[in-house]
């Protein structure tokens, strides 16, 4: 009941990976798959392996043992700035913005685009990051006229857009979006699964971890659940139901 | 069945920026208020000037100087301290880093001005001393980057060491130089414009620039918002907050080379009491103690306010110690308008 017609590229493959820290084994032997225009959700209770197994994929952590293959090929990352690279972006709950910076200079933060004033004085090229933040945010849907405020005065759904933004503007093929609405009120909740809605029909692949059995149900293709490590069960949304999810979860 | 990617979802397009509003005349009068303050003080004894003795306070060129002069060295301070604040540190070993630097190059100038000439040994003194207050940056910039020591404490610990070191190369008293150049550049005039406020000026505007237009600047700024963004998003946390330090102490050398071409002296307490009217001007010119903001031309702005205020208050012949007070008082309101701002402007995380 696993098995999917295989319409799409698959983006990303997870096979057999293990992680164990020291005599824990964090994950075991789990395998999974992302298509491109997918969305997969990730559930499971707490300590799970969820964040284990995306931290792995992001390149935080080093798989013990089995491998990741992205579009076919395999990759290992020393640091999630090698992931990034190859097209994995996470997008954290926490929201790694910089708050008192514009939209566009937080797209570029860390890869800042210069010009020459004057001919000769390297300087920011802030229409160059304003431009890419309007193009980019009118991508997600959300059409912003002052790109030269702080993302402080941004709500916390347009925040959250922001974090997507650069991830989409830096051309990222997987999103890992951790609890993206766990710090939302509903309307921006909303918002946030508008703008996966979108990353999907953009063909990009998202892995989605969620508590919010409402949002994934919303917005997610399939679901894998994870327990104690181990893959205790993959659905396709259409194929399922809360109740059976939750029994996954929780065993039994 | 999955939904295949090329379907539109049901689509309800999300409120464009609603939250961001344009800010507000008084936001706006907020953001320069330290040039504001500037002005009400400066108008404020220009009447008291006329009324009490029928002069000016403003249009005599001479004040202009004299406050221009007294505002170097706090100013170069507190350029330095502008980035370190806005990382969300602050340095307390500037002063005494001045110290030593003023120490240091008249020390080398005396040295070196019989066998290199008066003009070389004056710009090879200033060099070495720049070069020497630097290291006490880059043991700051270990400290805090690489120790993970918090800035204050490690800082203060280089406070300690700095004014040690510097009074130990003084022997104990003021070193006095003996080289016309250098006596010249601190006294001298271009244009009737001094010498020190040329190179100040040209200082501030380098250090503007950084701030403002370069990487590092930005980098600056990011770090002191939310230093796990910064680092998520590939800034090398540890290298930047080095080199911020190091530049910290070489305004600091500055100051202190400057110092001592003032007075033709080095003296191992030369910044003593700027340290703390370094941070007055920086949190006056709008900055705040929790990092990610603040500017130059606002500190600047902030060390004319302690400037105008401590020469103001001898002009109008008031006691001296109202100046502790005044500046005090000012930097209290300062810090409310800042945090008044904030609840206004900020905070707006969810709705």
């Amino acid at each position: 009941m696993n098995d999917m017609s295989p319409v799409q590229e698959t983006l990303l493959e997870v096979r057999h990976l293990s992680k164990n820290f020291g005599p824990v084994q964090a994950l075991n032997d789990l395998s999974m798959t992302v298509r491109a225009g997918e969305v997969v959700a990730l559930a499971g209770d707490n300590g799970a392996g969820k964040t284990t197994l995306i931290k792995a994929i992001s390149g935080v952590y080093q798989p013990s043992s089995g491998e990741i293959l992205l579009k076919g090929k395999p990759v290992s990352f020393a640091s999630p700035q090698e992931a990034r690279d190859q097209g994995i972006e996470t997008i954290y709950q926490d929201l790694a913005l910089a708050d008192n910076l514009t939209i566009g200079a937080n797209i570029f933060l860390g890869r800042e685009p210069m010009r020459r004033a004057f001919g000769i004085l390297p300087v920011l090229d802030r229409a160059k990051m304003a431009e890419a933040a309007k193009t980019t945010m009118a991508l997600l849907d959300f059409h912003v006229s002052r790109l030269d405020a702080p993302v402080s005065n941004f709500s916390g759904g347009q925040r959250q857009a922001v974090a997507i933004g650069r991830a989409v503007y830096w051309n990222a093929q997987i999103l890992i979006m951790d609890e993206p609405t766990a710090a939302l009120g509903v309307p921006e909740q909303r918002k946030v699964i508008q703008l996966i809605h979108q990353l999907k029909a953009q063909g990009r692949g998202v892995i989605f971890i969620s508590h919010n059995l409402q949002d994934i149900f919303t917005v997610a293709d399939r679901i894998v659940v994870l327990r104690r490590g181990v893959q205790a069960g993959e659905r396709r949304i259409v194929d399922t139901t809360h109740d059976e999810v939750v029994k996954l979860m929780v065993g039994g | 069945m999955t939904s295949p990617p090329a379907t539109d979802p049901v689509h309800v397009a999300p409120q464009a920026d609603h939250a961001a509003k344009a800010l507000t005349p008084l936001q706006r009068i907020a953001d320069l208020r330290a040039w504001l303050f500037l002005a009400f003080l400066i108008l404020g004894f220009e009447i008291w000037s006329r009324v009490d003795f029928g002069g000016t306070f403003l249009f005599n060129p001479f004040n202009i100087q004299s406050i221009a002069v007294f505002a170097v060295a706090p100013l170069l301070l507190a350029t330095g301290q502008t980035f370190v604040i806005i990382s969300g540190g602050i340095d307390l070993s500037m002063g005494f880093i001045m110290g030593l630097a003023a120490v240091v190059a008249a020390h080398v100038i005396n040295w070196a001005t019989p066998g290199m000439g008066l003009g070389l040994a004056v710009l090879f003194g200033g060099l070495v001393a720049v070069l020497v207050a630097a290291i006490p940056g880059i043991v700051n910039g270990l400290l805090v980057a690489f120790l993970k020591v918090p800035p204050f404490i490690g800082t203060l610990g280089m406070f300690g060491v700095a004014r040690g070191v510097a009074f130990l190369l003084a022997g104990g008293t003021t070193v006095p130089v003996k080289n016309d150049v250098f006596a010249a550049l601190g006294n001298g005039k271009f244009h009737g414009v001094p010498y020190i406020i040329v190179v100040t000026t040209v200082f501030v505007l380098i250090m503007h620039y950084i701030l403002s237009q370069t990487r590092f600047g930005q980098h600056n700024y990011a770090i002191g918002a939310n230093a796990q963004a910064a680092r998520r998003a590939g800034i090398n946390i540890k290298w930047h907050l080095l080199r911020l330090y190091v530049l910290s102490g070489i305004c600091a050398g500055v100051a202190g080379v400057l110092y001592a071409a003032r007075f033709s002296a080095g003296a191992a307490q030369a910044g003593e009491p700027l340290l703390l009217d370094s941070v007055a001007a920086v949190v006056i010119g709008g900055a705040s103690l929790f990092g990610g903001s603040g500017t130059i031309l606002g500190t600047v702005a902030g060390a004319l306010v302690i400037a105008v205020i401590q020469y103001g208050l001898v002009f109008i012949n008031v006691a001296p110690f109202w100046q502790f007070i005044s500046v005090g008082v000012v930097i209290i309101i300062s810090v409310l308008i800042d945090q008044a701002q904030r609840r206004f402007s900020g905070g707006r995380q969810s709705e």
